[in-house]
Order: structure tokens, then sequence, then C-alpha cells
């Protein structure tokens, strides 16, 4: 069996095109959420957006305007109850997100909607469809053939592609500012740089990436390339830049591989992608040269064979 | 419109009602703990973890909360685990294992796509539930509500002030064994009435709510417990009219107890913490 | 065991010897440390923050075991003292969950449960225990409060009933004047005493040099290990503090002050957290060293003047 096999079919390549944007883009947030402590935040966004899907699609809205609103809604909800009651922040969040996911379901269970609910929670990267083609477009004598990569906008894999390329620029454009802002806001205010709005901004980011990943991955483990990477890529470095570029790295790996592998097996794809970003976080907390698991209990013994030599 | 009583000419819905009264009740009382240890995360996270376990249960054909709970306890070694050995924050390290975890479960139910269906796992199927599991519903609740019965007082020096509990000699560690087990316990038995995504809401929701009722941790108990009965049976019955829709219909209920509790609760509401401001403001200003 | 808060037993005795204390990060959290305390005995622990203060507090509270040495108390292992509910443990206010559903009267009597049944049902003398420990630090008359509606003084006081209730002899209380009007601090202190007549044990971590003197008996100094421990007369001078706290301990000497003409006694203030602001004709006296603030200097004359 050819392992490479799959790359021959169209939807294959789609797939592994829009997999890979997706997750770069997840990667380079990701390390922005484990920093400023959102991964529950990012949860609770991505179950929130149900409501938001199934109501801007009654109304003939973008679905994915309707998905941004209820996300945003779900964020500034939980800060306004969290800050006028003395439930912690963690609880208000997961009643607020359950909230909006259950009156999604329930929405969703009155209406005769083709609306898949299978695809908008376990995302349908396989059945995006072509969505952009590869010319050769000239020869050169040296016979290095020049490619061209034609998106096609109108489709969804074309439009998730621009947006994702947008946001992820932005986040690297602004990606210092918004490091302070994650690590030390109050510092960030005596700069005079607008916090809030960076802030809003950095969430607003993240609600928009969310929606663009659904497709690929669905509601449910969107949280997982939003979390992971950034953590992987954390064990590894102690510099952000560098942070940025390992998460990405192992992102996108891990979606080609966990995309072939699924196809392999013929399993759920979002679930190889996400177990094979798993099995990079796993492999780094072990071996991770200097924050590994393996490191730093080789460094306890050393210390305690030689207790005196320390001080 | 279906007359209102129809729901209960039905044996599988007279079911639904009660069995998940009986869950409804039981997550109530544990959600008092879990709101006020800080383990909502954990309640969330132990919800996903657990569906590898029930789906291979159904492969090797053994009771799912015997997979479910082995998963359980996997999951939180490996959190620990983690949260222990690394610099990882710990809610990053809570959402790279339940995610890892429920991946690993949505990879085994679709390679195997004769067992147990997807959507029961994810939604739940209380209007469907066979004999066998209401069997190990009541077994699961019937040993946590002894558990919290009889150690309740135990549980709730632990969640309030574990060095305390320690210097008096309790033993911690088995206590928080004990929530823990309880947890996923619970989060097996929620899975079967409003399924995966939801049990968390099933898990904390009440618990939040009564907390904003009392400032007294044996009427919360009674509070939470009690929303959870309501709302599950109001929930199952209303779900008859909403293609099956349970969970939602449940926690729907729950959220919007929550948000009526937040706003007019009699000392911690929005509106009675408004109107002690301004008693206050008033106050000032003539003196 | 008996149910009294405070029965009699003559022989209470803590030892601390050689403990080291490596953590799982490779941290040397303390190395050998060693002191002893007998019933009766009001010690200060005192060292700058990372000295190990809580890193000894949780290896007598047997949270951590030693990777070296040992604590023994009455000739027992820390976990059979505790199973004689024999330590009890005031902590820091920033540990407590003062939002948790719980009354004054509920608080107390969890110091009970390690003396109750299974079921942790207060019986009649549980009952007496928590309202006479209440009383003794006059907060009968809030017993039904809900906790987080005290004032930081009340809600130490309220701790420290729940470890009359519980009958601990070795008390150990974290920071215990942090947040607490002097009122309070007088009646907690009286309170100290009235204990160490007892013969209980009491171990105070404190940031607050300047009341040691005042109701320890016995200093422990510490700095990753103990620097030196005994009577307070002994052990609490100035050059001993200054090995305990190092650089960061700020030493003032006031070569020519006022203060020291009208009597002739020597000034000298020593601090460890807080800077102080002394304030003199001209500006901060902190400013010793002004070359390169002129400006600085300038501005607050004119803004002063």
């Amino acid at each position: 069996m050819n392992l490479l096999e799959p790359l021959q079919y169209p939807f294959m390549q789609s797939a592994l095109l829009l997999g890979s944007v997706v997750a770069a883009l997840c990667a380079v947030l990701s390390c922005f959420v484990i920093l400023k402590g959102w991964s529950l935040m990012g949860d609770a966004i991505s179950h929130a957006v149900l409501p938001g899907i199934v109501l801007a699609y009654l109304a003939g809205w973008p679905l994915a305007v309707g998905a941004f609103l209820s996300g945003l809604l779900c964020s500034v909800a939980t800060g306004f109850i969290k800050q006028n009651s003395r439930v912690k922040e963690d609880t208000v969040l997961g009643v607020v997100f359950t909230g909006l996911f259950a009156f999604g379901l329930v929405l969703h269970s009155r209406t005769q909607s083709e609306l898949h609910l299978d695809h908008i929670l376990f995302g349908h990267l396989l059945g995006i469809g072509p969505f952009f083609t590869l010319k050769v477009i000239g020869e050169s004598p040296g016979a290095e053939y020049v490619w061209s990569l034609d998106l096609d906008f109108g489709s969804l894999g074309g439009q998730v592609i621009l947006v994702g390329i947008l946001v992820a620029a932005l986040l690297l454009v602004l990606r210092r500012d918004l490091l302070l802002v994650c690590f030390d806001p109050n510092h960030a205010r005596v700069l005079a740089l607008p916090v809030k709005f960076l802030t809003y901004l950095l969430l607003a980011l993240l609600v928009l990436a969310i929606v663009v990943s659904l497709q690929a991955v669905g509601i449910i483990l969107v949280i997982a390339m939003l979390i992971t990477p950034g953590c992987t890529a954390y064990l590894w470095t102690d510099r952000f830049d560098r942070m940025m570029v390992i998460s990405v790295g192992t992102a996108v790996a891990s979606t080609v591989l966990g995309i072939l592998a699924s196809y392999h097996l013929d399993g759920d794809s979002a679930s190889c992608i996400v177990l094979a970003q798993s099995l990079a976080f796993a492999a780094s907390f072990l071996f991770a040269p200097k924050h590994g698991w393996l490191a730093s209990k080789r460094r306890a013994a050393r210390n305690s064979a030689f207790p005196s030599a320390v001080s | 419109m279906p007359d209102f009583l129809t729901p209960f000419h039905y044996d599988y819905m007279l079911r639904a009602i009660w069995v998940s009264a009986l869950v409804g009740g039981v997550c109530g009382f544990l959600s008092s703990f879990i709101t006020l240890k800080g383990w909502s995360l954990m309640g969330d996270a132990l919800s996903h973890a657990v569906v590898p376990g029930v789906a291979l249960a159904h492969l090797l054909k053994l009771p799912f909360a015997l997979g479910a709970f082995v998963a359980g306890l996997l999951a939180s070694g490996a959190m620990a685990l983690i949260k222990a050995k690394s610099r990882i924050r710990e809610d990053a390290s809570i959402g790279i294992v339940f995610t890892s975890f429920f991946a690993l479960g949505l990879l085994l139910i679709s390679l195997n796509p004769a067992g147990v269906d997807r959507k029961t796992i994810i939604f739940g199927n209380l209007l469907g539930i066979p004999d066998k599991e209401v069997w190990q519903l009541v077994i699961i609740s019937a040993v946590t509500l002894l558990v919290v019965g009889l150690k309740w007082r135990d549980l709730m020096l632990f969640c309030f002030d574990p060095n305390q509990a320690r210097t008096i000699g309790l033993r911690t560690g088995l206590l928080h064994l004990t929530l823990l087990t309880l947890l996923s316990a619970t989060a097996v038995a929620a899975l079967q009435t409003v399924g995966a995504i939801l049990v968390v809401a099933m898990l904390i929701t009440p618990g939040a709510t009564a907390y904003l009722l009392t400032d007294r941790f044996g009427v919360m108990l009674w509070i939470s417990a009690g929303l959870g009965v309501l709302t599950s049976v109001l929930g199952a019955y209303g779900s008859y009219f909403f293609n099956g829709a349970t969970g939602g219909c449940i926690v729907t209920l729950q959220t919007l107890f929550f948000l009526a509790a937040f706003l007019f609760a009699p000392k911690h509401g929005l509106l009675s913490a408004r109107r002690r401001a301004r008693i206050n403001l008033e106050a000032k200003i003539p003196s | 065991m008996s149910d009294s808060p405070n029965p009699p037993a003559p022989f209470l005795h803590l030892e601390v010897q050689q403990v080291s204390v490596v953590y799982s990060n490779g941290h040397h959290a303390l190395r050998d440390a060693t002191f002893a305390l007998s019933g009766g005995t009001i010690c200060a622990l005192v060292g700058v923050n990372g000295s190990g203060k809580s890193t000894l507090f949780k290896s007598i509270m047997g949270f951590l075991r030693p990777s070296g040495g040992q604590v023994r108390i009455n000739d027992q292992p820390v976990a059979a003292a505790l199973k004689q509910h024999l330590v009890a443990y005031v902590p820091q206010a920033e540990e407590v969950d003062w939002q948790f559903p719980v009354s004054v009267w509920d608080v107390v009597m969890m110091g009970r449960y390690g003396a109750m049944n299974f079921l942790r049902i207060p019986r009649a003398a549980d009952k007496a225990a928590v309202e006479e420990s209440l009383r003794r630090v006059s907060m009968w008359d809030f017993r039904d409060r809900q906790i987080g509606e005290l004032s930081g003084g009340q809600k130490k006081r309220v701790f420290l009933a729940r470890a009359l209730a519980q009958g601990g002899r070795i008390i150990l209380l974290d920071e215990p004047f942090t947040g607490v009007d002097v009122k309070t601090e007088e009646a907690i202190i009286d309170l100290l005493r009235e204990l160490r007549t007892a013969g209980c044990i009491m171990l105070v971590s404190t940031h607050n040099l300047g009341s040691v003197p005042e109701f320890c008996d016995q200093v422990v100094l510490l700095n990753r290990t103990v620097l030196a421990s005994g009577p307070t007369a002994d052990v609490f001078t100035e050059q001993n503090l200054t090995t305990a706290f190092g650089g960061v301990l700020r030493q003032f000497h006031f070569e020519h002050s006022t203060i020291q003409e009208h009597d002739g006694r020597t000034v000298r203030l020593l601090t460890d957290d807080e800077r102080p602001l002394v304030f003199g004709k001209d500006g901060h006296l902190e400013y010793k060293d002004r070359e390169g603030r002129e400006d600085l200097v300038r501005q607050r004359e004119e803004q002063g003047g």
C-alpha cells in the first residue's frame, strides 16, 4: 500500500491544504491562548457558536456571521455575570456556554433544516470538495516546473483560506503588542497601549479562528487545535517567536499525518488530526530537552546526589 | 398542538421522566461540591474523557459504566501527571488531555460503525434507553447518594480547607479520589440523559444557582438537588414536543433558572446588589 | 483522647531533626533544619520569603515527607500525632475561600470533625467545645454570620477558635497579624499567652519583626536552614537578623539625629517588608545617596516650598 496514494485525489488535496491552513492559524493563536490562560474560554466559545449558526441559517445570513456574534455574546455575558455575582469565572463560563449550546440544540430540533448538525459538530474536512486548481504555467529550461495555485474564492474552502490568512497576518503583525497584553496588561496600559481594544481584538480573532476551523475539525475538537500545539512548543523553547514557529510546524505536520492516517484507517479525520497533535505533545512532555519530564528528573537526581554542591 | 397530557400515556416517556429525575437529583447534589471546589473545568473534562471508555466497553461487551470509569480515572491521572511534571498551566493540561481522550473515543466509534451510535454519546438517548442501562444508572445513583449522604461533611471540609482536613487526620487523598470517582460516575450517568457535551451543565449549573440563593452549605445541597430534579423532569417532559432534544431542553431550563437567580436572588442577585448600592449612596449623601 | 479542648497533658515536645526538603523540580527548600520546642512556649518563625517557612510548616503538618531527617512530636512520627489531633493550623487569610457558604459556627465545628463519629454528627460535647471556643475569642455573637461578612480580625479569631475547638496542642499560625487592627492583634496575643500558660506550643510565622520580642519567648531564624534558635533575648540580636536577612533587611543608622542628641540612645530601625518613609526637613531622608538625583531633590523642595 502506498502511503502517499491519497494525495492523487482532489478531495484529499483540498482537505490537506485547508486542514494545514486552519491548523497553522490555530497554532499561532494557541500560543496566545495558553499564555493568556484562555483555554477554557476557547472551549466555551467554540460550543457557544451553535445557536448563532442555527439562527443565521433561519434568517438567511452567512453562517459565519451568526457564529461570530453568538461566540462574542458568550464571552461578554460571562464577563458581565462574573463581575456582578460571586460565582467563580470558570463556573460562569461553563454555565453560559452549555446554556447557549443547549439552546442551539433546541432551536435546531425545531427547524426542518438542511443544516447538518454532524458537520458543525465533527467537521467535514473530506467533504469540502475541490476549491483550487494547481496548474503548470511554464517550464523552465532546467526542467523545474512553475506552479500556480488558483483559489476559487466563491467556494467555502477558498473563503476559509482567505479569512485564515488575514487573521494569521494580523496576529503576526500585532504579535508584540498582543504578547505584552497577555503577559502584563498593567504594564501595557502604562505604555498607553489600547489594552481593552487589544484584548477584545484577540478575543475577536479567537472567535474568527474558531468559526473558520469549524469546517475542518468541528465544534468539539477545535479547542484541541487551540491549546495543544502551543503547549507542545512551550515545552521546547523559552522564546515567544520560536514558540510560534514550533507551534505552527507541529500543528501542520500533525494535520498532514492525521489526514493521511484517517484515510488509511478509514477513521474520523478530525479525531486523527487531534490525536496526532496529542502524540506530539506526549513526546515533548517526555523528551523535551529542558522542560521535559526526563530532563527535569535527571536534574532533580543530580541535585539531590550532590546537595552540598548547590550552595 | 398536542395535548399536554399525551407524554404521560407512553411508558417510555414515564420511564425517561423518572430516570432523568434521578440522574438530575444526583448531579445536583454533586454540583454543590464541584462548584465550590472549583472543579467546573474538571467536570467538563471528565465528561468528555469517559467517551473512549464507553466506546471500548461497547466493543468488548462490558458494562459501559466500567469502561467509562476506567477512562475517567486514566484521564485524571494524566492531567495530574502533566500538571505536576511540566510547566503547562493546569487549565491547558486539562484541555489537552480531555480533547485527546475525546478524539480517541470518536475515532474508535468511527472505526466501528456497527457499535455505539455517535449521536447517542453526544446527545444522550434518554427516550430510547435500554433496560440494562437503566439498571446501571440506578446503581450509580444509589451508590453516589449513599456516599454523599454519609460523608458530605467530610467532603465539604475537603472543599473548604483541605489543609485543615489533613491536620485533623482526614485522609484527603482518599476524599479527593472519592470526589473524582463520584464525578466520573455521575458524568457517565448524565451522559445517558443529556449527552457528553452538556453533562458539565448538569454538574455545575444547579450548584451555581443554589450558591446565589443561600449562605448555608446544607441548604445549598438541597436547593441544587431540587433544581436538578425539577429541570430534568420538566426537560424530559418537554423533549416530547422538541423532537427528543432532551439534553437541550434540560440544560436550557437550568440556564434560565440560573439567570433568574442571577437577577433576582434576594441577597446575591444583581438587582438586590444594585438596590443596596443605591441605598448606601442615599444614606451617605445627607450625612 | 479526652473531649475537652485543652486536655491536661504535661508532656509536649516538638522536635525537628535535620529536616531536608527537595522538591521534585530539584529546588532545595530546606537543609538540615534542627530545633526543639517544649510545651508552654510562643515561638516566632522568622525569615525572608522563600526561606522555607511554609515548607517547615508543611513538614510539621505532615503534608510533605522530608527527603532527609524527621519531625517528631512527643517522640512519635507526625502521622501518629495527627491521629491524636495534636496539630492545629491557622491559615493565612489569602488561603481561604471567604465566599464559601458556611457560617462561623460551621467553621469552628469543622475543628471537631477528627474527634467525631463516622457520620460527623455533632454530639453535645462537640457543641459545648465549639461554644466555649467561640466565647473565648469573643465571637459567640457572630456564630450565624457567613464567614465572608466578618472583618479581618474577626476572621482570624474564628480560625483561632477552630484550632481551640480541635484541642490542638501545637498550633501553627501563618502570618496571623496581616490585615488585623491593633486591638485584635492585642487580643490574639493575650489569647496566645493564655494558651502558653496552658502548656501549648505556638509556632508563629511572621513578618512583623517589631512585635516579636513583645510576645514570643523563643525565636527560630530561618534561611533555607535554621540559622539560630532559642530564647528571644539570645537569638533576636541585630547580628543574627542581619545574617538571616542578608541584604533584604533595611537598616538605618541615624548617625546624627535629634533623638540621639536628646537622650543619648542609639536609634536603629530594622524592617524587612516595607520601606518605611522617614521624613526630615528637606524631603525624604531615605535618599541617602543623592548623586544623580539633584533634579528630583530640587523639584521636591520647590513643591514643598
